[in-house]
């Protein structure tokens, strides 16, 4: 203990302290102050020293003024701090406003300073009146806090806590996340399905061009469920490796069953061939014995979150609301009277009810507007329409399609009676002796949980095989000859070379003359490119 | 005897297997609260005291309330609202000689300002008159000097008066109320205003309102925390650090760029839909420690964040705060984000599981008209628990313990 600075009338009362304490708080001390930085009453003794450090003080502050005196003491103060704190104060906050003034209630308002952090990590006290340095302490003659000696509540100005980093940890924020995730999952469980089934999606497709588009779009909502989910997927033409790597892309469970036929070109045989797809797909979910709901996902097709909660309450087979969009594909709108405008129906198909929440009947779509304008083949720019009811607008539970199961009802008919024929299976009606026992979902299918849409392209258009192009693209427009505003920044001349590079890679490949090599930057000159 | 005993054995299995399903079946979603009285809050208090109505004339109360109606709306509606359930109460009692408790119906907090806020400058005289009028007219409160006797004083440091907390301090609570029990919001420990053996209420939150803003439970809840109002009052506390005692600054300034802390001063159509999505919900204390956000927050089970250095809460020996919210100590606001992220989710989820409870739900509220185990029920409830009087509640005759004459000679003037 460096005793050296302290003023020589106090030594002895100091070293009289500092025996006592066994120098036990004050290790590395070192300044005038160390005491008063000090945690924790001292002996009896050193009343008189504080009387005289108070005295001291009020010295100095006839000499610096109050309030810089006050300043004084802090800075001295917190450099000696400084040098006993841990490394604990790391987290302990700064304070904004340094001072803080406590207003007591007695009439003659003494204000004190209260060091609020960078000393309470020297000190490690609790909120409390050791907080307080030994100038209020010898201040406070006991005046009332919160009227209530025991009280440490304040009232009066207190400083703004600021830490020194005041941005999300990311640690933490991983941290709240889990939490609700737990909180959400608890609240499902609470008030959400309370045993949830598989759900079986059966998805006819093939390998064409909007396949990507389509499938990658259902993928993602399957993604979503939070239910355990087995995806069919019924491919017509066999399996192709375009399908495959994108299931195997999705991280879904899935089933991927070739279908021998290839997808015809016009639309009343492809939605003959899909229901077979579909009916091919029931029978697999009845030899594996697949349990769960069996909902039909067409690929084009967009379902929202709530289709799939909805779902879970089917007993047997139920029916939903469909959006059906019919979409022209073109500029000029189908010529309507008035009249027919104001009687369009609603473009869903669906269950209807009765007042008392039964299915009286099924609302479908009215092509009455689109007569002769549909479209026929596969790409052709008209509306394409569904044909009566489509399968979207079911769903079953699979165990109604086994051969055997607890409780199915007799109104089902066994399926290998259905399509064996080769009749047409317009719909899952066909699976029923008796339609009327269909469950309506959805609020009565008032609420529409899915959209059914329609957009291919031709045939025979061109789409990169598993959208990955090879070989590399040919230039049509020079990057520097653009239909769109030019820029002012020049490329530099690295990438210029590069775009030469490659341009020449290119000419010599395709076998065009050769550029002589020694021409310099062109600057967008479009010699000997075809624009 | 061989089948007999098989049939007995099946039988046991049976009743064994029924048993547990039903075990199974009652696994519950809610938990029983329990505070330090006990399993209290569904007590019927019907029949575990009386109560004696004071009939004032209708200027301490029916007047007021015409001249300005706005009373029954503000958060301090609880004194107008217990009186009207207390006259059709079945504890009520028109026998003086049998009642355990009696009541003064005064509304001290009905003298508004333009703006809708309480005025308190005059309740200590308004009160005293009161208690001047049944003293003279009645024996019974110069024979306890009001000990069993209690009063509804919601406003914001309960029965100093004030709401200028220094100004509530140096007054301290009116002398005359001394020995009777009061029923108020404030609390906070070991402050002048608030005096042993008070019972803390919520203070009053429209229940229809809230009623009409509740969304789907199965709503996931995705705001981490949420907190709406005002940081700095700028209109009475410019500099800051007057207001909440710096602490609601500190948690703007701290968590103003955090995304989990969906906090601002804009106060939205949907605030109630937003507090039902949201885990946690902050209440920090204002000028005074008490809030209607905590009514809100439990209503709609947002776990409660209370920053507020000692406080009371409502019913504390009823509901058992500690289990349903999280106390965080003002200075520790800096942290706040990473206390809240380390409270272990099972303990978060028992906190959602006690607030689902509808029970603390009903608690909390004042619903016109009363039902059983709503905030009505619950301060009889606590009344009945103070009874019987102790021997020091009746005094010998001749004995006087209040003086008449202390006060600032302002509220000594007769009203």
């Amino acid at each position: 203990m460096m005793k050296s600075l302290l003023p020589q009338s106090q030594l002895r009362r100091s070293a009289a302290a500092a025996a006592r304490s066994s120098g036990g708080g004050a290790a590395g001390a070192d300044g005038a102050m160390a005491d008063g930085g000090g945690a924790g009453p001292r002996a009896p003794a050193s009343s008189t020293f504080w009387f005289l450090l108070h005295a001291l003080f009020c010295l100095i502050s006839v000499f610096l003024g109050f309030r810089f005196s006050r300043l004084l003491f802090f800075l001295l103060f917190s450099t000696t701090a400084l040098y006993h704190s841990t490394t604990s104060s790391s987290s302990a906050a700064v304070l904004r406003a340094t001072t803080t003034t406590t207003t007591t209630t007695t009439t003659t308002t003494t204000t004190t300073n209260t060091f609020m952090l960078s000393f309470a990590a020297a000190n490690n006290p609790p909120s409390g009146p050791a907080n307080r340095t030994a100038l209020e302490a010898a201040d406070n003659k006991g005046a009332a806090a919160s009227g209530n000696p025991q009280s440490h509540v304040v009232v009066g100005r207190h400083g703004i806590r600021i830490r020194p980093w005041p941005h999300p940890d990311p640690v933490e924020v991983m941290r709240a996340h889990r939490i609700m995730e737990r909180v959400q999952e608890e609240q499902r469980r609470w008030y959400g399905v309370k045993e949830p089934r598989q759900v079986l999606v059966v998805t006819p497709t093939y390998s064409r061009a909007f396949q990507a588009l389509h499938l990658t779009g259902l993928l993602h909502s399957l993604r979503n469920v939070p239910y355990p989910l087995t995806w069919i997927v019924v491919e017509a033409g066999g399996t192709t490796n375009a399908t495959a790597s994108m299931l195997a892309r999705s991280g879904l469970t899935f089933v991927h069953i070739p279908f021998p036929d290839r997808m015809p070109h016009d639309w009343a045989d492809r939605h003959a061939t899909e229901n077979r797809m579909r009916l091919h797909a029931l029978r697999v979910i009845r030899e594996r014995k697949m349990d769960g709901v069996v909902v039909f996902a067409d690929d084009s097709n967009v379902h929202s979150m709530e289709l799939f909660d909805e779902v879970q309450k089917v007993q047997w087979m139920g029916a939903v609301s469909v959006g059906i969009l019919a979409h022209t594909g073109r500029a000029d709108q189908l010529r309507l009277s008035e009249e027919d405008k104001q009687n369009m129906p609603l473009p869903v198909q669906g269950p209807a009810c009765n007042s008392s929440g039964h299915l009286a009947g099924w609302h479908t779509f009215n092509s009455l507007p689109f007569s002769g304008k549909t479209a026929t083949v596969v790409g052709e720019a008209a509306p394409v329409l569904p044909r009566g009811l489509e399968w979207a607008g079911f769903v079953l539970n699979s165990r109604m399609l086994w051969k055997e199961a607890d409780g199915k009802p007799d109104w089902v008919k066994d399926l290998d009676a259905v399509g064996e024929n080769g009749e047409e299976i317009e719909n899952p009606l066909t699976l029923l002796n008796d339609p009327s026992s269909v469950e309506p979902l959805g609020n009565c299918g008032k609420k529409v949980l899915l959209w059914w849409l329609r957009v291919e392209a031709r045939a025979d258009s061109k789409f990169p095989q598993g959208w990955v192009i090879e070989p590399p693209l040919e230039v049509v427009v020079p990057a520097k000859r653009t239909p769109w505003p030019e820029t002012t920044t020049e490329l530099p001349s690295e990438l210029l070379d590069d775009k030469q590079e490659q341009e020449d890679r290119r000419l010599s490949r395709a076998n065009k003359s050769s550029r002589p090599r020694g021409t310099t930057k062109r600057k967008g000159d479009p010699q000997g490119q075809d624009n | 005897m061989g089948t007999g005993s098989a049939r007995a054995l099946a039988l046991a299995l049976a009743l064994l297997l029924a048993c547990s399903d039903i075990a199974v079946v009652t696994a519950q979603e809610t938990e029983r609260i329990e505070g330090s009285a006990g399993d209290v809050l569904e007590d019927n208090p019907v029949g575990r005291l009386k109560v004696y109505v004071y009939d004032l004339p209708s200027k301490y109360n029916k007047k007021l309330l015409k001249k300005d109606p706005r009373c029954l709306n503000h958060m301090f509606a609880a004194e107008i609202f217990m009186h009207r359930f207390l006259l059709s109460s079945a504890v009520r009692t028109f026998n003086p000689e049998e009642a355990d408790w009696f009541y003064t119906p005064v509304y001290t907090t009905c003298d508004l300002t333009p703006k809708g806020l309480p005025l308190p400058f005059k309740s200590p005289r308004m009160m005293r008159s009161a208690i001047q009028l049944i003293a003279t007219n009645w024996p019974y409160w110069n024979r306890s000097e009001g000990a069993d006797h209690f009063f509804v004083t919601p406003h914001d440091f309960g029965a100093c008066f004030h709401y200028q907390e220094e100004k509530a301090i140096g007054q301290g609570i009116l002398p005359l109320l001394q020995r009777a029990t009061l029923v108020q919001t404030f609390g906070q420990k070991n402050h002048v205003c608030l005096k042993d053996g008070s019972i803390t209420i919520p203070p009053y939150a429209p229940p229809q309102k809230m009623q009409t803003h509740l969304i789907p439970a199965d709503t996931p809840r995705s705001i981490f925390v949420y907190f709406r109002g005002l940081f700095y009052d700028t209109g009475n506390d410019p500099e800051g650090g007057y207001y909440a005692r710096g602490a609601r600054a500190s948690v703007w300034e701290n968590f103003k760029n955090n995304p989990l802390f969906d906090i601002s001063t804009d106060h939205p159509p949907t605030y109630y839909e937003d507090m039902q999505r949201s885990v946690f919900c902050l209440c920090p204390l204002g000028w005074a420690p008490w809030s209607p956000r905590l009514v809100e927050a439990v209503v709609f089970g947002c776990i409660p964040v209370i920053i507020a250095d000692d406080i009371v809460l409502p019913f504390a020996d009823a509901i058992p705060w500690e289990d349903i919210g999280v106390f965080v100590a003002e200075e520790d606001v800096p942290q706040l984000d990473s206390i809240l992220t380390s409270i272990p989710t099972d303990v978060i989820l028992r906190k959602q599981r006690l607030l689902a409870n509808p029970s603390m739900k009903q608690a909390m509220l004042f619903p016109q008209p009363a039902q059983p185990g709503d905030a009505f029920h619950q301060i009889l409830n606590g009344l009945a628990r103070k009874l019987p009087h102790g021997s020091n509640v009746f005094l010998k005759p001749g004995e006087k313990v209040l003086n008449w004459t202390t006060g600032p000679p302002g509220d000594l003037k007769p009203w």
